[in-house]
């Protein structure tokens, strides 16, 4: 039998193997930093120049602005006019609306396809739909965008006779589509992971399956169905290509879920190819960007601290 | 060895210099940019010694890149605006304007619609929003859906000057990525209204346009823009640092003889005016 030895020489080998592994796992946080500190430092003059201040300041783009004189205030997104209005409101509303569709869409069929397939499916079943609505996350947004601009606007619009073709309602469910895996990977992955203690206790009280998992399991993992939601309004907050070409992007100032709208996302994406390097446009853009930022983190963040506690409470310790 | 490097060295850098001499590279209006592309295809063949480089990404795009020197040609749908002009001037640029050929921007209208003749109050009205119904127009009882480009593009800019007096589109213009994806917005929407090229359009009808509301309606083709009798049309030009001299100065001069108008006829652009592009030439 050949005897196991480490030779002193080879310490050297793994300090360095080491250090270069680490190395790597720090480059994706060096460049999340990174990446926040170009967006942002575009968005500074904002705050600091004077030149820009002229055209527009965060006062401007928050309230409504009286842009005419004699004429009501309001909000209004028209970077290109003679007198520049830079409102964000409406693209907020825009964007928190096609958001808030997408997970209302998503959460019942993610929901759903999680308690079947950690509950009920036979192993042969689950073993063909976990990887088929993960495979949903795998298509490129811009198929999804364009199937919602073709297919889906046209049905939606037979079937409701809407006014707007292209709405928020159509986006936020091409949107859904986008979402759906994020919620189905996490809510099942929390249910699967409830301890079979507590199932079995259950099933020894008399509850026959459909009473073990709608009060007992799904009560015991609703943290993580919560994350997974917050997770998949993330996603569809930031996700820029299927609003873009199924949103109509118009900036409307109404509640109205059936009128067209225009998020954050695509605003940049539709505006930033052609601005002027460092103009009031450009500056708001990266502003509008740093928000995004800012924004999908905290959600993200909020996400991950949920799953956390979450894993704490089934194992009294993180995995 | 070193030596023979160095000589390769130089080799390559004279080589480079004289191939640089005659690039010449072209940016700008997408527009205008299948048109340029071709242009330069048809030079090349007359004069292989010239390479020439095309591409698109917008007026603007094309203004940004001849203020920083990163072009030699900039095709631009609509004029520079003062602000771009005053920039040229900070970094030392005096840009030379040529009109190469002509646009016609029509409006289209779905096949069913019962509106035929649009004025440009009607239109304005339209667009900034004051009405929101084609029975107000001559039409049908339904609400106007109005398609429009996006506000980076020379074509939302050019309708919002000539047709609209400057005055924002209203909030509820649907905007849209190209004339391709406005053409068939508006041939799904029955109540549907948009705006672009006239090369464009596919199974969408153009309106009848008319400077005022009893003036004479007239349908945007290749003859009534070129003869100025439609209304919305504009010039596409080219722009340069300066005078163009040498192979620019060819190349432009050969774009607006007959045999470049030609080329321009043959891809659905519109061409100058025989005497225009007489005097554009440059001396």
């Amino acid at each position: 039998m050949r005897k196991l030895e480490f030779k002193p020489k080879s310490k050297l080998r793994e300090f360095l193997g080491e250090k270069i592994i680490s190395i790597n796992a720090y480059v994706a946080l060096i460049s999340i930093l990174l990446i926040f500190v170009f967006i942002f430092k575009e968005a500074i003059p904002i705050f600091t120049d004077e030149f820009i201040q002229e055209e527009v300041t965060v006062d401007k783009m928050v309230f409504k602005q009286e842009f005419y004189e004699g004429r009501d205030a309001k909000w209004s997104w028209q970077p290109n006019s003679e007198v520049p209005k830079y409102s964000l409101y409406p693209l907020f509303l825009g964007t928190i609306k096609a958001s808030i569709i997408a997970v209302l869409f998503a959460l019942p069929l993610g929901i759903g396809a999680a308690i079947y397939s950690s509950e009920f499916a036979s192993r042969r079943a689950r073993e063909i739909i976990k990887p088929a609505i993960e495979l949903l996350a795998a298509i490129p947004s811009v198929v999804l965008g364009f199937f919602a601009l073709m297919v889906l606007a046209t049905f939606l619009q037979n079937v409701l006779h809407l006014t707007f073709r292209l709405n928020a309602l159509n986006a936020g469910i091409a949107l859904g589509l986008a979402v759906i895996p994020i919620v189905f990977t996490v809510a099942e992955d929390a249910m699967t992971s409830v301890p079979q203690s507590l199932r079995d206790a259950a099933t020894a009280l008399g509850a026959n399956s459909w009473q073990v998992s709608l009060t007992t399991v799904f009560p015991a993992a609703l943290p993580g169905i919560a994350a997974g939601a917050v997770l998949g309004f993330g996603r569809a907050v930031g996700e820029t290509m299927i609003v873009l070409m199924a949103s109509g992007n118009a900036a409307i100032v109404s509640a109205d879920f059936l009128d067209s709208i225009r998020t954050f996302s695509a605003t940049i994406a539709a505006e930033l190819a052609e601005v002027v390097f460092g103009s009031a446009h450009y500056t708001v853009l990266f502003f509008i960007g740093s928000l995004l930022f800012i924004f999908t983190f905290v959600i993200n963040l909020t996400g991950d601290a949920i799953l956390l506690r979450l894993r704490e409470r089934f194992q009294g310790r993180t995995s | 060895m070193i030596r023979k490097l160095m000589f390769l060295t130089m080799v390559l850098t004279v080589v480079g210099m004289a191939y640089a001499g005659s690039n010449i590279t072209i940016k700008g209006s997408d527009t205008l940019v299948r048109l340029g592309q071709r242009w330069a295809e048809e030079y090349m063949k007359h004069n292989p010694m010239a390479v020439i480089q095309v591409s698109g990404g917008g007026s603007g795009t094309g203004i940004a890149a001849l203020l920083n020197g990163a072009t030699d040609i900039c095709e631009a749908s609509r004029d520079m605006k003062e602000k771009e002009y005053k920039l040229a001037k900070q970094k030392g640029i005096t840009p030379f304007r040529v009109s190469v050929a002509l646009d016609g921007i029509a409006v289209f209208l779905h096949e069913d619609n019962a509106v035929g003749n649009l004025s440009f109050a009607q239109l304005k009205g339209i667009y900034t929003g004051s009405i929101t119904n084609w029975n107000e127009v001559g039409g049908n009882d339904a609400r106007i859906i109005l398609y429009g480009r996006e506000n980076n593009s020379g074509t939302y800019s050019f309708f919002k000057k000539k047709v609209l007096n400057k005055e924002d589109y209203s909030e509820y213009t649907q905007t849209l990525p190209g004339t391709a994806a406005v053409v068939n917005a508006v041939s799904k929407d029955k109540n549907g209204i948009g705006y672009g090229g006239i090369a464009w359009a596919k199974r969408v009808k153009f309106a009848a346009v008319s400077v005022t509301d009893d003036g004479e309606a007239v349908i945007p083709s290749s003859e009534t823009v070129s003869s100025g009798k439609y209304p919305i049309s504009r010039d596409l030009y080219w722009f340069f640092n300066g005078q163009p001299d040498g192979e620019l100065k060819k190349l432009v001069n050969w774009a607006l003889s007959e045999e470049g108008q030609k080329v321009a006829v043959e891809m659905d652009y519109i061409p100058l005016p025989p005497e225009q592009a007489a005097i554009s030439i440059i001396k």
